[in-house]
């Protein structure tokens, strides 16, 4: 649908419109507060994934924007008219549960079709609007079947039918893909992401699956203890974590405890008294001396081998293999250091061959590329 | 080792098959055998002697000398109306009683189901806890209640709202009063136990695709909670239909229930082969919805799965 082109990157375009302005949100229960003064825009056609562990109130939030949670305090102004306190029956805002939610009593047809019957839609474009949404989903051959008949995929598909029929403004998932198994949930996601493209709603994503995260999203706010930690794409979040939480949430990564020795023209000397050596990581601007620093690595930036390596501009350290796990189209080995240490190293495994080149107790270089290394505070 | 451990499965599986019996043995002693008793009786003659039915097999020292079969009391149950009054006088009054206990356990059992954990036990303690004390007393208690000298007619009496007592008792008021009174508890488990299974998800999930509070009750909470709704009144409708005791002591002598024909059938007329076919035609009136109920139930479970 040529309609619905949108920029690749709204957020970084001051002039654009968001779709979901969120503003000092806060949800306070009891004892807790699980929303803490959150500020988010979102914009039209984003596939924006809240990503969180349990508790961090991500899906206090995605209620809040349903309507089923009423805010402590803060607005949230959807398509520019505030919602906040608007009952869910009346916002142009539809919700997948992750539970899929679908009406036991009712068949897949009556499911669908309950959003429109209740906005009192001529039953004659109910039925049409219906049927294209079944086609869609490709289950028009289920159409009269009650949900318990439905496999899980079947009843996933169901409940993003019965969502997106009454086409909102915003589509809300809870979980989406946490009830199907790996392949499924695999495949489930490009096609998501393909309807998404389709029908061009703005989709926000709830979920604690990092991966899943990733690979759907436009952009992605990483949420603890009620608060964003980081909101950026994917490739930002995970290149350029900007606290150690988000480094150690998102992906693997070796933390490396270091001083701050000195630092010069973006670049910081620092004192790893783990591995007993000096490291050195790029930042720009200065580093607080005196705060706990991290050096931070992820398993794939690093590369293993018997030979030190000869390029220039690497830290190279040496070490034992430890472990070593073979997956097929890599290997994940675990390198002890001189001082202790363990890191995790990844290396695809480029070559066809049935031999290990690098094995158990074998003495290693490892080495990594100093613009790869991240510094981190807490 | 193995051998052992099959060993003590045999025997607990023995002990098992035993257990399985009892309920068995609990229908046949309790509901069976005195229903042939009954039914037996139903089909012979009323005589002034002890037993006061004549028995329908004479047994003579050659053996069997006849069989002793009348239908003229079930004949005579359709062709006095009184009869036939007398039970859609219960329906009715089981009827309106088990409606009545639906409006008033609904809202109870649905307010029950939505508190916490901790509320809803002490919620539910607070509705079984009239069984601690004897039906009969209770019954007893709404006279001492509702009578022309009672405490409600007192009351209104003493501040003066009434200038002469009200007639609350001894009418099919105080019988209906006490059918809800002493059924809601069988009302509201069985419906409690529906609602507090109900995916609260549903509710939200209607909500969300536009459902307004009422509409989210009678699209989704109504026809989900119907299982319920159909155990709790048989629960209720089934012991009202033949209820004794509460129209015995609340119901004016123009109240007509079942329970009470039976009794002075039995007592008064001292008919019992009549007294046998009325209660054998009630057992019948009522296992037609029990059949039916254990069907839809039936069906229930087979859908869940």
């Amino acid at each position: 649908m040529s309609e619905n082109e949108f920029s690749a990157t709204p957020w970084l375009d001051p002039a654009a419109k968001p779709i979901v302005q969120i503003s000092n949100l806060t949800k306070q229960y009891d004892d807790a507060t699980a929303v803490d003064n959150i500020d988010l825009n979102i914009y039209a056609g984003e596939l924006f994934a809240i990503l969180g562990g349990s508790g961090s109130g991500k899906t206090t939030l995605l209620r809040m924007l349903a309507g089923f949670e009423r805010p402590t305090a803060g607005r949230i102004l959807i398509d520019g008219a505030d919602m906040t306190s608007v009952a869910p029956y009346e916002r142009p805002v539809n919700m997948m549960f992750q539970s899929y939610a679908l009406f036991p009593h009712m068949n897949v047809k009556q499911n669908v079709a309950y959003g429109l019957r209740k906005d009192r839609v001529p039953a004659t474009q109910i039925k049409e609007r219906v049927q294209a949404m079944l086609d869609m989903v490709k289950l028009s051959a289920l159409a009269n079947r009650k949900p318990h008949r439905l496999s899980g995929g079947e009843r996933q598909r169901v409940a993003l039918a019965r969502a997106l029929v009454k086409r909102p403004k915003l589509l809300l998932l809870d979980e989406p893909l946490a009830a199907l198994d790996k392949k499924l949930r695999e495949h489930t996601q490009f096609e998501l992401m393909n309807l998404q493209d389709e029908l061009g709603i703005t989709f926000i994503v709830v979920t604690h699956d990092q991966e899943e995260a990733m690979t759907l999203s436009t952009r992605i706010a990483v949420m603890n203890d009620g608060r964003f930690e980081q909101v950026g794409t994917p490739g930002e979040v995970y290149e350029y974590p900007a606290n150690r939480f988000i480094a150690d949430f998102v992906g693997t990564i070796n933390l490396l405890e270091a001083k701050v020795i000195d630092s010069h023209s973006g670049r910081v000397r620092l004192q790893c008294d783990q591995a007993k050596t000096e490291l050195v990581a790029e930042f720009p601007g200065q580093p607080a001396s005196d705060r706990q620093h991290w050096v931070a690595v992820r398993p794939e930036k690093i590369f293993i081998d018997k030979e030190p390596p000869s390029a220039d501009d690497r830290t190279v350290l040496k070490g034992v293999v430890l472990d070593l796990g073979y997956f097929g189209n890599l290997s994940l080995y675990r390198v002890q250091l001189a001082g202790g240490l363990v890191l995790q190293v990844s290396a695809q495994n480029r070559r066809r061959s049935a031999v290990r080149t690098l094995e158990w107790d074998d003495e290693v270089y490892i080495s990594w590329d100093i613009a790869s290394a991240i510094l981190l505070s807490e | 080792m193995k051998n052992e451990a099959n060993k003590r499965w045999d025997g607990r599986r023995r002990w098992l098959r035993y257990a399985l019996i009892a309920p068995y043995l609990w229908l046949l002693l309790f509901f069976l055998a005195p229903f042939i008793i009954i039914l037996k009786i139903s089909f012979a003659d009323p005589v002034v002697a002890l037993p006061p039915f004549t028995p329908l097999i004479d047994w003579v020292e050659s053996g069997l000398d006849r069989i002793k079969f009348t239908l003229d009391n079930y004949a005579f149950l359709f062709q006095d109306r009184y009869y036939a009054i007398i039970y859609l006088s219960s329906i009715k009054m089981a009827g309106i009683g088990t409606f009545f206990c639906l409006l008033l356990g609904y809202p109870m059992a649905y307010y029950i189901a939505r508190q916490p954990q901790a509320r809803r036990n002490f919620l539910l303690l607070g509705v079984i806890l009239p069984f601690w004390i004897s039906f009969l007393l209770r019954v007893y208690a709404w006279i001492g209640l509702l009578s022309s000298q009672g405490v409600i007619n007192n009351t209104l009496l003493g501040i003066g709202i009434i200038d002469k007592p009200l007639t609350l008792i001894y009418n099919d008021f105080a019988v209906y009063l006490g059918i809800v009174y002493s059924y809601l508890p069988f009302m509201i488990l069985p419906l409690y136990a529906n609602l507090e299974r109900l995916d609260l998800d549903l509710h939200d999930a209607a909500a969300d695709l536009g459902a307004h509070r009422w509409q989210v009750f009678f699209d989704v909470t109504l026809p989900l909670s119907l299982p319920g709704i159909v155990a709790g009144c048989l629960l209720v409708f089934i012991p009202a239909m033949g209820e004794f005791i509460i129209p015995a002591l609340l119901g004016g002598s123009d109240t007509l229930m079942i329970g009470r024909a039976l009794w002075d059938e039995f007592f008064i007329n001292r008919d019992w082969p009549v007294a046998s076919a009325v209660s054998v035609v009630l057992l019948l009136i009522l296992v037609v919805p029990m059949m039916w109920f254990q069907r839809t139930q039936a069906q229930q479970s087979g859908e869940e799965q």
